[in-house]
């Protein structure tokens, strides 16, 4: 990755965190720790990884996203914003009477989304099942699938992931991020999914551990993931929740829960301060 | 009716989704391990290409299909009633009703019929579950003939189907050469005016014969195959209560939130009428052949001729 486009995803990066402040905190609602954590993963997606384009959000040969931890939609809809496929002002309209953005992710009414998730456990399936439809119709796409480490709690998680290993689904790859945190507290008191790894391996699948805030090793991982043949690919992504505003990192309390003006405020001097740093690099 | 040939709708789906695989490229099928049952390996025998089984976990599956039909695909999922509307209901609402995708769900061995299995196996409640889901048709053949024509009929039909087949072979009174089917419309199979029975599934052999009884005893029944529960055909159900004045519904199901519920809702805003239902009370089913549960339960000819005689002359 050259010094630019590294530069460029950093900057994307953070524009995509000021979406996630500004979207939560006019929703007065919604999830902005789990969204931060995932900012670096989104912005990779969407700017140097997946074949997408705004202007034809349904082309057939896409790459597929499906966002299994349906909660951080904010992440998404900046995201997706952000790369053109619908007006940046609208995030503003997150959750709102009316709005498109629904709280959790709505296919029929979101251009960019490809699956409607939001139940957890249930979008890594749709992924397996898109990748599966793609091998038949010689599709080349490849499908990506975002879960939250709470999320692997659900047994639904690991029907799926039984089944892409023995179906082969060489060109679905699953990201896990692991932030640590869930909704009732740190993962390992509430419900250990660990080790993460080792399951995942006992599974069938290719998997890897990677600092989720780090570009250089997103771009390794995602490099890696594209050379197994046979067998899905798995990323387990070490990550801060709430990343990028210091009051919001490693704190529980801001799984799902919006900024006041007064903390959105604060967010905002943070985040505006960084993009202004990373824009002068 | 010995001498008439006698078929389980799970074979009707089995037949129509080969033929459906055959005619349509686009045709996918997901079983959960019970692709005997469901009948689903004749599909999959003629195109193992594009059957895959799930093993025993529903709810991946149901929502493996929502993703497969948002490629483009046509995905039939199928296990028993109690897996598809019951342990996955949840990823039927959400991955397959809120989406709207093209999922059609062939649940077989619906229904007390399952027989031995006893309670846990038969489900009563998934015309409930289902009929709840924004979109979802929810259909019940009466027949094998009438099973293969509906599941061609999903086929066509943009959006997410329900389609319950029964365990246990029933009575084929349709003339496949000369049948066709419509999502939505009823059948009227008998046109009498004194009492009008609704039933669906294989309480419409049954009602059939009831109104057979019903006339040896001069009552004029008017005998109407429902099978489509949602959307339900009202225009069939208020020229029935107009011309008939009183309703039965028959149902192998409860009648908390099944066909009997669905016409009274209708009855009771549009031309307030009496209706009975027959179907299974609030209670579980137990183990029993199929016919001695039917029987035991009143899902046979004899009880609704009985009850629709005492409800007529009342």
């Amino acid at each position: 990755m050259t010094d630019s486009e590294k530069k460029m995803l950093m900057v994307n990066a953070c524009k995509v965190r000021i979406g996630i402040i500004e979207s939560t905190h006019a929703a007065k609602a919604g999830h902005p720790g789990g969204s931060l954590s995932s900012a670096e993963l989104f912005t990779y997606l969407y700017f140097k990884e997946m074949n997408v384009d705004p202007r034809d959000p349904r082309k057939r040969d896409r790459d597929r996203f499906v966002l299994s931890k349906g909660h951080c939609a904010p992440g998404l809809y900046a995201a997706l914003a952000l790369k053109g496929f619908f007006p940046w002002e609208d995030l503003k309209t997150l959750r709102h009477i009316g709005s498109y953005l629904q709280g959790h992710p709505d296919m029929k009414s979101i251009p960019g989304v490809d699956m409607s998730t939001g139940s957890l456990g249930q979008g890594v399936s749709a992924a397996c099942g898109m990748a599966l439809a793609a091998k038949l119709q010689n599709n080349p796409c490849r499908v990506y699938t975002l879960l939250g480490d709470g999320e692997i709690q659900e047994g639904q998680v690991w029907e799926a992931f039984m089944f892409a290993h023995h179906y082969k689904l060489d060109h679905l790859c699953a990201v896990i991020d692991n932030n640590g945190l869930q909704i009732d507290g740190p993962v390992d008191q509430v419900m250990s999914p660990y080790p993460i790894l080792d399951k995942l391996r006992a599974f069938g699948w290719e998997a890897a551990e990677v600092d989720g805030h780090d570009y250089d090793a997103l771009e390794g991982v995602f490099a890696q993931a594209k050379t197994v043949k046979g067998r899905p690919f798995a990323i387990v992504m070490k990550t801060t929740k709430g990343k990028g505003v210091s009051y919001m990192e490693n704190q529980v309390g801001w799984h799902g829960k919006a900024p006041n003006d007064e903390q959105a405020e604060t967010a905002l001097k943070e985040l505006n301060a960084e993009l202004a740093r990373l824009e002068g690099m | 009716m010995a001498d008439v040939k006698k078929i389980a709708t799970r074979q009707g789906y089995g037949e129509a989704l080969r033929e459906l695989g055959a005619a349509h490229d686009n045709v996918i099928v997901f079983d959960a391990d019970l692709a005997g049952s469901t009948q689903t390996a004749m599909f999959g025998k003629a195109f193992p290409d594009r059957h895959f089984n799930c093993g025993i976990a529903e709810g991946n599956m149901m929502a493996a299909a929502a993703g497969a039909a948002s490629m483009g695909m046509v995905a039939y999922a199928s296990s028993f009633a109690m897996f598809a509307a019951g342990r996955a209901y949840e990823q039927v609402r959400n991955s397959i009703g809120y989406t709207g995708l093209n999922v059609k769900i062939g649940a077989s061995h619906g229904g007390i019929s399952v027989g031995e299995d006893g309670a846990t196996h038969q489900c009563l409640e998934d015309f409930t579950l289902m009929r709840s889901i924004p979109g979802m048709v929810v259909m019940s053949p009466a027949d094998a003939v009438e099973a293969k024509a509906m599941v061609k009929a999903a086929y066509e039909h943009q959006g997410p189907v329900y389609m319950r087949f029964g365990r246990s072979p029933v009575p084929v009174f349709h003339d496949e050469a000369a049948f066709h089917f419509e999502i939505g419309k009823g059948e009227v199979m008998g046109d009498g005016t004194d009492i009008a029975i609704i039933a669906n599934g294989l309480l419409v052999a049954e009602a059939v014969e009831a109104g057979k009884l019903l006339a040896d005893r001069g009552v004029s029944a008017r005998i109407i195959n429902m099978a489509t529960i949602k959307p339900l055909d009202e225009e069939i159900v208020l020229k029935a209560a107009a011309e008939c004045g009183k309703i039965v519904t028959c149902e192998e199901h409860s009648i908390i939130g099944g066909l009997g519920e669905a016409v009274c809702s209708l009855l009771s805003e549009k031309r307030p009428t009496p209706v009975k239902r027959i179907g299974t009370p609030d209670v579980f089913g137990h183990s029993g052949p199929a016919a001695a549960l039917l029987e035991e339960f009143g899902l046979c000819a004899a009880n609704i001729a009985r009850v629709a005689e005492e409800f007529a002359r009342s």
